[in-house]
């Protein structure tokens, strides 16, 4: 889901860094609301950021016969908000834009965008309907992050076809192409980071069922289980 | 529960392992070195870019390229070490407190019963 540096025209990368930065404001608030007014949860945060940045560090082989990675931001959705993600996504996206050449500075908004507000959100969005129709706690996590996972590739396909239509088939055919690279790929890869991610919430839930109590994950829980 | 996980451990493996088998190898180029497997669906991505617009020129290039795929390799290696450790830290820390938590149950369990004895 990189768009490398420079690979989006200047009025796409201007309007995708505009788009994300009210995101960055928020999150970051998120982020310190919850941090004052629970401190203990700062273990359980370290984790869901610490989760995104191995997960996003691990490119994996898929049947495609190309390589691609998770984002793990799924995890840290339910836990903390969506809006919590979007500044770890920003670390782990700047890590890789400045250090590996992975990403970009100009391409910064747009993979924000994908990466660290669309998945967030559709995680979220999907866990709470998931829960909503009285789904297990481990099917809804997992297909949280399995469609947060693909929202990602699917947004980077979008934003790519947006900024270079096909010259014949326009942004349908450019969609097709793009979406064909990613969302393909990426398939099997969502479907280890939902494993991946129900795997932590067991541990979680059996070790920090306190902290859990008070936390979007398990508000409305005792209504739904 | 303990079970759910271990299977959960084995999907993902084989589902990152098996693609090594299961695709096929790219037949040989026209010009006799073998076609590349399983590199980057961004380069991939950056490679259609070029086909759709051909005259695209990257107008900005990065601050910082490292020096070679081993110093690439390390800093990937280094952020996933950074997030295993914190994920190996929180869970070692949770284990031990659930034991430790267990074993002061079982004493004052054990005490009570001690007091009634006496």
């Amino acid at each position: 889901m990189h768009i490398m540096e420079g690979f989006l025209p200047v009025e796409h990368a201007l309007g995708w860094t505009v788009a994300s930065a009210p995101f960055v404001v928020l999150g970051i608030r998120s982020v310190r609301r919850q941090l004052r007014e629970r401190p203990e949860q700062r273990m359980l945060l370290g984790v869901a950021a610490a989760f995104s940045f191995v997960l996003s560090a691990l490119k994996l082989p898929s049947v495609t016969g190309s390589c691609s990675h998770p984002t793990g931001v799924g995890l840290g959705a339910l836990l903390f908000g969506p809006l919590a993600m979007v500044p770890v996504g920003l670390v782990v996206l700047l890590f890789q834009a400045l250090l590996l050449a992975h990403g970009g500075l100009t391409t910064l908004g747009a993979n924000l965008f994908s990466m660290a507000i669309v998945g967030p959100f559709v995680a979220y969005g999907i866990f709470r309907l998931a829960r909503g129709a009285r789904l297990s706690l481990a099917v809804a996590v997992f297909a949280a992050a399995f469609m947060g996972d693909l929202a990602t590739y699917l947004t980077t396909s979008v934003q790519l076809a947006w900024a270079f239509p096909d010259p014949a088939g326009g942004f349908a055919a450019s969609l097709l192409k793009f979406g064909s690279i990613f969302a393909f790929t990426q398939l099997p890869l969502a479907v280890s980071e939902g494993l991946l991610t129900v795997l932590v919430v067991n541990a979680l839930t059996r070790f920090n069922a306190e902290e859990l109590r008070h936390l979007p994950l398990f508000a409305g829980r005792r209504a739904t289980a | 529960m303990k079970r759910q996980n271990w299977l959960l451990i084995v999907a993902v493996v084989l589902l990152t392992a098996l693609p090594l088998w299961l695709v096929p190898k790219p037949a040989a180029g026209p010009d006799g070195q073998p076609g590349t497997i399983f590199g980057g669906a961004d380069g991939q991505a950056q490679q259609a870019i070029s086909n759709i617009a051909p005259n695209y020129q990257p107008w900005f290039a990065p601050l910082l390229e490292p020096a070679s795929n081993e110093i690439a390799s390390l800093l990937f290696a280094l952020q996933a070490a950074i997030g295993a450790g914190v994920i190996g830290y929180w869970l070692g820390a949770a284990v031990t407190r659930d034991r430790l938590k267990k074993e002061a149950e079982r004493k004052a369990a054990e005490a009570a019963e001690d007091r009634r004895a006496d």
